[in-house]
């Protein structure tokens, strides 16, 4: 009954939604607001004369907002904080057995499916961290590859084996790491002249032009978000998988 | 074009089963089996439209991470939904 008094709100919003959707701008069309604002012809127009990186994605979350990126890895990581830092606290006792778990080895098949994949899987997480520049790809969804490859140990032997490769301090670490390195790189563009997070003071420092300097600045701060966000998948499954105990997890 | 439009409507079908059907069983295991193909018909969704940023970002966290988080968090919940 309950489930049919839910059903009207949620059919009357769907309703509402569908009907303002009506207003929304044709795909792809030039008249549209967000087409004929000056910002993103001027995105469009100095990127790549600014930044000389080919992906204006990359250029624009990075660089021309990368105090709001900045924010978000550190959403990420108090996210990681907090879900640990309430499992751990409150799991008491030995767990219970459920009906669906059974004691077995790791599975021959999928373990060594397991050992040929990670290898590439991790590679093609540093690829997509290294090259966000020029082809869809980033510091987050980088980190997210390499946290699932984790995961994936995880999951095909058990927590144990993956928490020997990556412990739960070392996460911690690596975490609070990219931010340090991110908002290090912020600061250290500071100390040298420039606004926080003004890329173009790197080229004191670097040798190259102030350009090139925001282009390298901007793989170093993916790097940062690369960190943060492998430690944080992680942990946030090891530490749901296995009830904060963080052994014997699924 | 035209077959942009049968492959638009194709996805789009298929994004109100996956929608309902997560919601309609009672299995929370398979609902979040089906929440993760949501995940990837929208993946694709966004590819055709050229955002390849955002559908690389929903293929990874969306479809991979979100589904295995929920996974994890099922496995300590009594698996049949009440309602």
């Amino acid at each position: 009954m309950m489930k049919f008094f839910s059903l009207i709100p949620v059919i009357a919003i769907g309703v509402l939604l569908l009907w303002a959707g009506q207003d929304f701008p044709e795909w792809g069309d030039v008249e549209s607001p967000a087409s004929q604002s000056p910002v993103s012809s001027h995105f469009i127009g100095n990127t790549g004369v600014d930044t000389e990186v080919p992906n204006m994605v990359t250029a624009v979350l990075a660089d021309y907002r990368g105090f709001d990126t900045m924010f978000e890895t550190v959403v990420v990581f108090i996210a990681g904080i907090a879900v640990i830092a309430i499992l751990s606290g409150s799991t008491t006792g030995r767990r219970r057995r459920k009906d669906h778990e059974v004691e077995a080895e790791p599975d021959i098949i999928v373990t060594n499916t397991v050992r040929l994949i990670i290898p590439i899987l991790q590679i093609f997480a540093f690829y997509v961290l290294a090259h966000g520049h020029v082809s869809p790809g980033g510091g987050f969804q980088g980190g997210v590859v390499m946290g699932a490859s984790f995961i994936l140990i995880a999951i095909s032997w058990d927590l144990e084996k993956a928490m020997s490769r990556f412990p739960i301090k070392m996460c911690m670490i690596v975490a609070a790491l990219g931010i340090i390195l991110y908002g290090g790189i912020g600061l250290l563009s500071m100390f040298l002249g420039g606004e926080f997070l003004d890329y173009a003071e790197l080229e004191k420092v670097l040798p190259v032009s102030r350009e090139m300097a925001r282009y390298h600045a901007m793989l170093g701060v993916e790097i940062g978000v690369g960190f943060t966000v492998t430690a944080i998948m992680f942990a946030l499954y090891a530490n749901l998988a296995s009830e904060g105990r963080l052994k014997e997890g699924l | 074009m035209i077959g942009l439009e049968i492959f638009n409507t194709f996805i789009l079908f298929f994004l109100v089963v996956a929608a309902v059907t997560s919601l309609w069983v009672k299995d929370l295991l398979v609902s979040a089996v089906v929440f993760g193909v949501y995940s990837f018909l929208m993946c694709l969704l966004w590819a055709e439209m050229g955002a390849v940023d955002v559908a690389f970002t929903e293929a990874t966290v969306g479809a991979g991470i979100s589904t295995v988080v929920m996974v994890a968090t099922i496995f300590h919940l009594r698996r049949k939904s009440n309602d």
